[in-house]
């Protein structure tokens, strides 16, 4: 019988023996500044482990490599993930003199491949599952429990990103606050302001073209200099207008960010529900129109259930976009991870900058697969909806 | 998106982008008005004209790598060779997308440091999902008679490739690369925070020495240029469309 090779798995392995092998798998620096020193697998990791890392790495190229079932190929990425994730958590205790504080161990080249090798394997296989809607949230909960339970155990209080945390622990969590409120208030302003607009803009055609150009033209605006051109109103709004400045609103800081990430969320909310209600069948109108509904009962109980799913896939471009942008609203005072990605660029502390981009990046990434599971159970149940 | 200006009115708004940027000092008295304390309302720190080139610059090889690369690997799953990579390659994309182009930035710092390069490759893996996810959506959604008629005719793969599919799939290739050079435009002005020489410094020495005129004149530059970049990208998908017989919406 022929041996038959699978080609992703000879991508996925040619990473993971290159990372394994010849990589360094963690990075030890003397203070969180200085630049640091490679470390390989064997060398970061105690005795015994190493070995049995390097083992299992070697088992799952080889299941990659040939075409293997596909239970075979989810139950390897899933062991090699969580035996990396365990393993750095070990490198950190390990490489870390006892006693010292300023010592700092990060994740190296080597580990970040092995992550992608295995992450693109396990990605493989989910899509090739193609899992239902529901099954698809079940995994990421899974996976935010997990990542949580290692956070939560100390695994990896020695590395140092989680260094990094420790030192700001409140700020943390009160510029997380900042990011989420920034992000999803800005997502809500743009739908009660964009779903009434772009209704608006249906109905009427001689606003349609205007107003979407408008919006276009606010979306070529770099986001830096949005964000800046705002404090010069919001600061003279705070100053003139009675009460403003008592609700929060300031030339710097989170409100000239909220408006600015308002704006440019408007254009995916409008955009698509006028694509949405024009994409409703004419034949579904007149038949309204025939049953004697009137135009409200019309827009709430047939087109505007029908264009659903498209508004939704707005929403979900929105939301992704505004947890990104938000990073930036650090740069004027507005908060957010962006603080901590900003600081660490300006101290050229890349573990600071991580501790700012990986929950954004996390963030970001469960928005998405949780938006893009609604938009299909939305978008399934109006077709069964139709069938019935 | 769609931009319509009437002709007019786009050649005045192009001059005037043109002459601002090579002569801004002529510009001095629209932008006084922002300033506060004699500040200086012009950009002083540089040449306005060489920071709207390095910008340009930085956004067309991050752009031309990224249709090279995002062209050859989409015409690399759509063959039979490398069909396996189809489902993974959509799914890429996809999660591709949600990464913040700011936290791509500040990860390709450590990698290669201060400067052009982690702006480059921001740009470069940002404009890549774009341009790929237009390629396959061109190359996968062929009329199936247009292709079935090509091998009928004896063309052999290569031909059907160059002489058929590229040519019909090239007005939607083309949508890709415009919303990808769009959205480095606006992305590039973030490299300033990492050193990049672009008008993002501009922007950023308005933001730190509280001056609005240059925040203005910085942000102005560059939606100009998307703009007028976008409005001749459009053009030339219609011309593409046209020789092969469809429309542009």
């Amino acid at each position: 019988m022929a041996i038959r090779f699978d080609k992703l798995g000879v991508v996925i392995a040619a990473i993971a023996a290159y990372a394994a092998f010849l990589a360094p798998f963690a990075t030890f620096r003397a203070n969180r500044i200085v630049p640091g020193e490679g470390r390989l697998i064997l060398d970061a990791l105690p005795a015994v482990s190493g070995p049995l890392l390097l083992a299992l790495v070697v088992v799952a190229i080889v299941v990659a490599l040939l075409k293997t079932p596909l239970a075979w190929r989810l139950v390897v990425s899933v062991v090699l993930l969580v035996a990396l994730a365990l393993a750095i958590g070990m490198a950190g205790g390990f490489l870390t003199p006892p006693g010292n504080t300023f010592a700092r161990v990060s994740p190296a080249s080597g580990f970040w491949l092995l992550i992608f090798a295995f992450t693109l394997l396990l990605a493989d296989v989910l899509t090739r599952l193609e899992l239902s809607p529901f099954v698809r949230l079940a995994v990421l909960l899974i996976a935010a429990v997990a990542v949580g339970m290692l956070l939560a155990s100390g695994a990896w209080d020695s590395l140092s990103i989680l260094k990094e945390y420790a030192n700001r622990a409140d700020t943390f969590w009160a510029e997380a606050r900042k990011h989420v409120t920034l992000a999803l208030g800005s997502l809500l302003a743009a739908v009660v302001v964009g779903l009434p607009l772009g209704i608006l803009c249906h109905r009427v055609e001689a606003l349609r073209a205007g107003v979407l150009n408008v919006l276009n033209i606010i979306q070529t605006i770099p986001s830096i200099a949005l964000f800046g051109m705002l404090i010069g109103p919001l600061g003279w709004v705070a100053l003139h207008v009675p009460g403003a400045s008592a609700i929060g609103i300031r030339g710097i800081g989170t409100a000239p960010a909220f408006v600015a990430l308002f704006l440019y969320s408007l254009l995916p909310v409008v955009a698509n529900t006028v694509v949405g209600l024009a994409g409703v069948p004419k034949a579904a109108n007149e038949a309204a129109r025939g049953m004697g509904m009137t135009d409200w009962q019309r827009l709430s109980g047939v087109e505007f259930p029908l264009a659903f799913p498209v508004i939704l896939t707005g929403i979900r471009i929105v939301l992704v976009q505004n947890i990104g942008l938000a990073t930036i609203a650090a740069l004027i005072g507005g908060g957010g991870f962006g603080v901590f990605v900003f600081q660490g660029v300006g101290q050229t502390a890349m573990d600071l900058v991580l501790l700012g981009a990986v929950p954004t990046v996390a963030l970001a990434f469960a928005a998405g697969i949780v938006l893009d599971a609604i938009i299909e159970l939305t978008a399934t149940a109006r077709r069964k909806e139709a069938v019935a | 998106m769609k931009v319509f200006l009437p002709a007019a009115l786009r050649i005045v708004l192009l001059v005037l982008l043109v002459a601002f940027i090579v002569y801004p000092g002529w510009f001095e008295p629209l932008f006084k008005p922002l300033t506060e304390n004699n500040a200086p309302a012009i950009y002083n720190q540089g040449s306005l004209l060489s920071l709207t080139l390095q910008h340009l610059g930085t956004v067309a090889v991050a752009t031309i790598a990224a249709i090279v690369v995002a062209i050859s690997l989409a015409i690399l799953v759509t063959r039979p060779f490398g069909a396996e990579f189809l489902p993974l390659s959509r799914s890429l994309v996809n999660i591709g997308q949600t990464f913040p182009p700011v936290a791509v930035l500040a990860l390709a710092v450590p990698a290669v440091g201060f400067g052009e390069k982690p702006t480059l490759i921001a740009l470069f893996l940002y404009g890549l999902l774009p341009i790929f996810e237009n390629a396959l959506t061109g190359l996968t959604t062929l009329p199936a008679n247009v292709v079935e008629a090509a091998r009928g005719a004896g063309m052999t793969n290569r031909q059907k490739l160059l002489r058929v599919e590229l040519p019909l799939s090239l007005p939607v290739i083309l949508a890709g690369i415009r919303l990808s050079v769009v959205i480095s435009l606006a992305t590039a002005t973030i490299g300033s925070t990492v050193a990049a020489k672009t008008l993002g410094e501009v922007i950023i020495a308005g933001l730190i020495s509280n001056n609005l005129a240059f925040v203005v004149q910085g942000g102005l530059i560059v939606a100009g240029l998307a703009v007028f970049i976008y409005d001749g990208l459009m053009a030339l998908e219609r011309v593409a469309a046209r020789r092969m017989g469809q429309t542009v919406s």
